[in-house]
């Protein structure tokens, strides 16, 4: 395998405390070191001057739909969209048809990753079979074909002796419960935020409380199982609170939030525009706000996309009938450098360490870093020049982007998964 | 005067002014009804597609009667009849009735903004006749014509709406109309059927009817949805009934002169006495003819001036 030097980026890597002008030298598909004028000799260069280099983004909630919903994404399409947005590592979710709830599927996943995929893809599985929460999947056999974490996403976990036992078996098996927090009977077929936005739209609107009330259960819930717990998706002012409080009591409770729910609020919906519908929906600007402040303290542990990919028949139609989640992989770090970094909310390495390190964390993967020895996962980003969003462009087969036609900065160059090049931009 | 735009979608994006031409145009339209001919060729070559996805018979009609008295070419498609049954798309649906060439379509639908959406696909006039929770335009203009024959102005009146705030169309477009025309609003529900941040729409917000009833130049009664009270947003009917029922008792409270107003169908014992719906405040029945009246006053503004310029 070839030697790559990336010479003379800005290198962001939050696990080694670098944050400043470098080289990066990769060979065999790992990286061997990392520092300032590297005297070695490479097979290949890259002038990355005036550029950022990071390790490869780490996005533990994404939907590549196969098997079972090929129309919407594949692994392929979605792993390319991956790459696109400089992200190295997904780890997809178990809502597929057949869903993962048994080893097969993981490794039906782990091998059309291997062959057709473009980057590292963790599976994670069920809580429960078939996803009908009512008895628990396999969680040891998961584990040990590979799944990092369970989740029955896209459904909550309504039964909550179900949650109890899950989060008690799970703990033995050193996994990660991630739960999409929602009541349902508060949800009550809602399909946007419940307020003044829904109000006048005339939606049937999802109250915060809906979120809230889940969180909270589930954090007591662990607190008596003494589970890892992570919640998905975290979108309300209130569910920050008791995240807050949990890892005030030093729990293990951590949560994930999207770029959306940061970055866009209730009332950005504007003609019915399906691609602003998603679940938990976009919230108040009070939860905007609480959520960036949560990500400012840390209360956030890191930032997750739920790319979530829909044919346009299932988005262009009544706003009531169309289906839930937009796509992010390919814009993920551009929101996050547009809308999080340059109006100070955090600073850059904050923001890497939010999708690198701190994400890889939470299921337990050898990823986000650029130490020595590891897989070289590399990603470059251009953060000077403006750029407008333009769907069509996109690698994923998803065109559901609410941040269609913004002008954004922070793009991704190149990427780099293993030491090979499987992106480059206009190429 | 030239009406600008291509579509009638909601109350909240006219002017006062349009509103009020809208409003005149209907006032003269109203002769045309009393004619033993009641047929003018305003809208003649025209192809008006009456696009009902839900149960309606009221509007239908109302918007069919127009049709027919501008002299418009009426095609009736209905859930039923239609091919969304058969699993169709609504825009397949839309891009089929495009391709027939047709001029207008009014739509009703169950599903909030799908006029809105519909309209932004096609170059066909589109004219919300009622869409989910949001909107019901030609109603609340309905109701104004009412209000201001009946009252000489619109102007400084206070109304008071009662109901089903929540799941009102009805509701919202005259909350838009009204203040737009310059008068005050009132809501008047149960916490249940009153729609988080409704004040910042700049109501006064009620949930004891008397109260809601002082000093009030209008009564607007909403039809309540019985079966609502499967989901428990009310207890019974009767509570609901011995709560915000409007009794003739009751409507002592409003201005001596006051009128109610009714957008039908009515559930009589339920949320308005027969006594109310019968006796001399009510100008139910006024709306009705004042609905053919605007919906004749839509259809020329959006189609039937150019017919004029066309023939000029």
């Amino acid at each position: 395998m070839k030697s790559i030097l990336i010479q003379n980026g800005h290198v962001v890597d939050p696990a080694n405390q670098i944050d400043g002008e470098a080289d990066v030298f990769i060979q065999d598909g790992k990286i061997v070191k990392v520092g300032k004028g590297l005297k070695v000799k490479a097979d290949q260069l890259i002038n990355a001057k005036g550029k950022i280099v990071t390790p490869g983004l780490v996005d533990i909630h994404v939907h590549l739909r196969e098997p079972g919903f090929e129309y919407k994404e594949t692994i392929a399409s979605g792993t390319l969209a991956a790459v696109a947005g400089g992200v190295t590592s997904v780890a997809c979710m178990p809502n597929t048809n057949p869903p993962i709830d048994d080893q097969a599927i993981v490794y039906f996943i782990k091998s059309k990753a291997e062959k057709e995929g473009h980057c590292h893809v963790f599976p994670v599985g069920c809580i429960s079979k078939r996803r009908e929460g009512a008895e628990m999947s396999e969680v040891g056999e998961l584990k040990k074909a590979g799944a990092v974490g369970l989740s029955d996403d896209g459904a909550p976990i309504m039964n909550a002796e179900l949650m109890r036992r899950v989060m008690e078996y799970a703990k033995m098996h050193d996994l990660v419960v991630i739960d999409h927090c929602e009541d349902m009977d508060l949800s009550n077929n809602g399909v946007m935020n419940e307020g003044h936005a829904s109000t006048v739209l005339g939606l049937r609107g999802i109250p915060a409380a809906s979120e809230t009330v889940m969180v909270a259960r589930n954090i007591l819930l662990a607190e008596m199982t003494g589970a890892k717990f992570h919640v998905a998706h975290m979108s309300t002012a209130g569910s920050v609170e008791l995240v807050r409080q949990a890892k005030k009591k030093g729990l293990n409770v951590t949560a994930e939030t999207a770029p959306h729910y940061w970055s866009l609020s209730d009332k950005s919906i504007k003609n019915y525009n399906a691609n602003f519908k998603m679940n938990p929906p976009l919230r108040s600007e009070e939860d905007v706000a609480a959520i960036r402040k949560a990500l400012k303290e840390g209360i956030i542990d890191c930032i997750a996309t739920d790319h979530a990919p829909h044919s346009s028949t299932e988005k262009q139609c009544e706003f009531d009938e169309a289906a839930f989640g937009i796509v992010g992989l390919e814009t993920l770090f551009a929101v996050t450098y547009s809308h999080l970094v340059e109006p100070g909310v955090v600073s850059l390495s904050r923001a890497i360490e939010l999708l690198t390190t701190a994400p890889s964390k939470i299921v337990g993967i050898n990823k986000g870093t650029l130490s020595e020895g590891v897989d070289a996962d590399v990603a470059i980003f251009d953060i000077t020049t403006e750029k407008k969003v333009d769907v069509n462009q996109f690698k994923s087969k998803g065109r559901n982007s609410p941040f269609n036609g913004w002008n954004l900065r922070g793009w991704c160059e190149l990427t780099i998964v293993s030491g090979e090049i499987k992106f480059k931009s206009g190429e | 005067m030239t009406w600008k735009s291509k579509d009638l979608l909601t109350l909240e994006e006219l002017s006062a002014s349009e509103i009020q031409t809208i409003l005149d145009t209907a006032s003269s339209f109203k002769e045309v009804s009393t004619r033993s001919v009641k047929k003018v060729p305003a809208l003649r070559g025209r192809t008006v597609v009456l696009f009902f996805q839900e149960p309606s018979t009221r509007t239908r009609v109302s918007f069919e009667l127009a049709a027919k008295r501008l002299s418009a070419d009426i095609l009736n498609v209905q859930t039923a009849s239609s091919s969304l049954v058969k699993g169709e798309t609504l825009i397949d649906t839309l891009k089929t009735l495009e391709s027939m060439t047709i001029d207008a379509l009014v739509v009703r639908h169950k599903c909030s903004g799908v006029p809105l959406m519909l309209a932004n696909m096609t170059n066909a006039t589109v004219i919300n006749a009622g869409d989910g929770f949001h909107e019901h335009p030609t109603q609340g203009l309905l109701d104004l014509l009412t209000i201001r024959e009946q009252k000489g102005k619109i102007e400084g009146l206070t109304v008071t709406i009662i109901g089903d705030i929540t799941h009102s169309r009805v509701a919202r477009s005259n909350i838009h109309g009204l203040q737009k025309m310059g008068a005050k609003v009132r809501v008047c529900a149960p916490t249940t059927l009153m729609p988080m941040g409704i004040e910042k729409m700049g109501v006064e917000v009620y949930h004891d009817l008397d109260k809601a009833l002082k000093d009030t130049d209008v009564v607007y009664v909403l039809r309540l949805q019985l079966e609502r009270q499967k989901k428990n947003l009310f207890p019974t009917i009767r509570e609901y009934s011995i709560l915000y029922g409007v009794t003739n008792e009751r409507l002592k409270r409003a201005k001596k002169d006051a009128i109610v107003m009714h957008p039908g169908p009515m559930n009589r014992g339920v949320e308005i006495s027969s006594g109310v719906a019968d006796g001399p405040a009510s100008v139910i029945d006024e709306q009705v003819t004042n609905g053919v009246a605007v919906r004749m006053a839509v259809l020329y503004l959006l189609k039937g001036e150019k017919t004029q310029g066309e023939n000029a």
